[in-house]
C-alpha cells in the first residue's frame, strides 16, 4: 500500500492563534528546517450592497475534499523539496476576522517554501469541494465564489 | 439502477434535501440531469458540475457509478 488513508483537515470552527502557534512550536524537534511559509485565510468582512459579511458558513463534500487535499499534498511533495506540509480548512461558522484556513510549510531551504505554499493554496482554492454561506448582519445570506 | 445523488451549498435551497436515491434507466449523466430538472424547475439555472465517484466529469460522460455529486462553485479557503 502506497498511500496512507487521506486525514482529514477539517476542523469545526475558526483556526485559532494558539493552534497556529502550537504547530509551529512543535516543528523546533525538526532541525533539518531552514524555512517555514504559513498561508493564513482570513474571513472579510465584505460589503455588498450596503450589508456587511459578519461569518461565513463552511460546508463540504468532505469525502472528496479530503480526497482531493491529499491529492495536492501528493502532487507538493512530489514537485517541492518539502519537509513538511500541514493544512487545516474551517468547517461551519467562521466569524469575519478569524481564520478560515491554515497552510503551512516547511523545507530546509527558503526559495521552496514561497512557491510551494503558492501551489497548495491555489490549488485547494480551484480543486476542492468546500462552499461558503457569506452571513450579513441581517442575517440574509449569499454564496460566495472563489474569483 | 439505483443512483445516490447528493446536493451541496446553495443547490440544497432548491432541493430541500441534501441526498435521495432514485432508481434511473438511462446512460449519460446528461439524462440524469434533464430527470432532476424535471424534478427540480430552477436547477437549471444554477451554476454546477457534477461528480461521479468523487471525481469531476462532463455532463457527457456515462453514469457509471452509484454515487453522483452536484457541486456548486468552490468556495474554499
Amino acid at each position: 500500500m502506497k498511500d496512507k488513508k487521506p486525514k482529514s483537515v477539517f476542523k469545526e470552527g475558526a483556526i485559532t492563534s494558539e493552534f497556529i502557534g502550537n504547530s509551529i512550536y512543535k516543528h523546533q524537534t525538526k532541525t533539518s528546517i531552514g524555512a517555514h511559509n504559513i498561508f493564513l485565510g482570513q474571513v472579510r468582512a465584505d460589503e455588498i450592497d450596503g450589508k456587511k459579511v459578519s461569518a461565513i458558513e463552511y460546508t463540504a463534500y468532505e469525502d472528496m475534499a479530503n480526497q482531493k487535499f491529499h491529492e495536492i499534498r501528493e502532487s507538493a511533495f512530489e514537485k517541492f523539496n518539502l519537509t513538511c506540509m500541514h493544512i487545516y480548512h474551517s468547517l461551519g461558522t467562521v466569524k469575519a476576522g478569524e481564520i478560515c484556513l491554515f497552510v503551512f510549510v516547511s523545507s530546509p531551504r527558503r526559495k521552496v517554501v514561497f512557491e510551494a505554499l503558492e501551489y497548495i493554496v491555489e490549488a485547494i482554492k480551484a480543486d476542492v469541494p468546500v462552499f461558503g454561506k457569506e452571513i450579513f448582519e441581517d442575517e440574509s445570506h449569499q454564496w460566495k465564489v472563489n474569483s | 439502477m439505483q443512483i445516490t445523488i447528493k446536493y451541496f451549498g446553495q443547490l440544497t435551497e432548491i432541493t430541500h434535501i441534501e441526498e435521495e436515491s432514485i432508481a434511473f434507466s438511462g446512460t449519460y449523466i446528461k439524462e440524469l440531469l434533464e430527470t432532476l430538472y424535471r424534478k427540480y424547475n430552477t436547477l437549471k439555472t444554477k451554476d454546477f458540475q457534477v461528480a461521479q465517484n468523487q471525481e469531476l466529469v462532463s455532463f457527457e460522460t456515462k453514469l457509471t457509478g452509484a454515487d453522483i455529486a452536484l457541486l456548486p462553485p468552490f468556495a474554499g479557503g
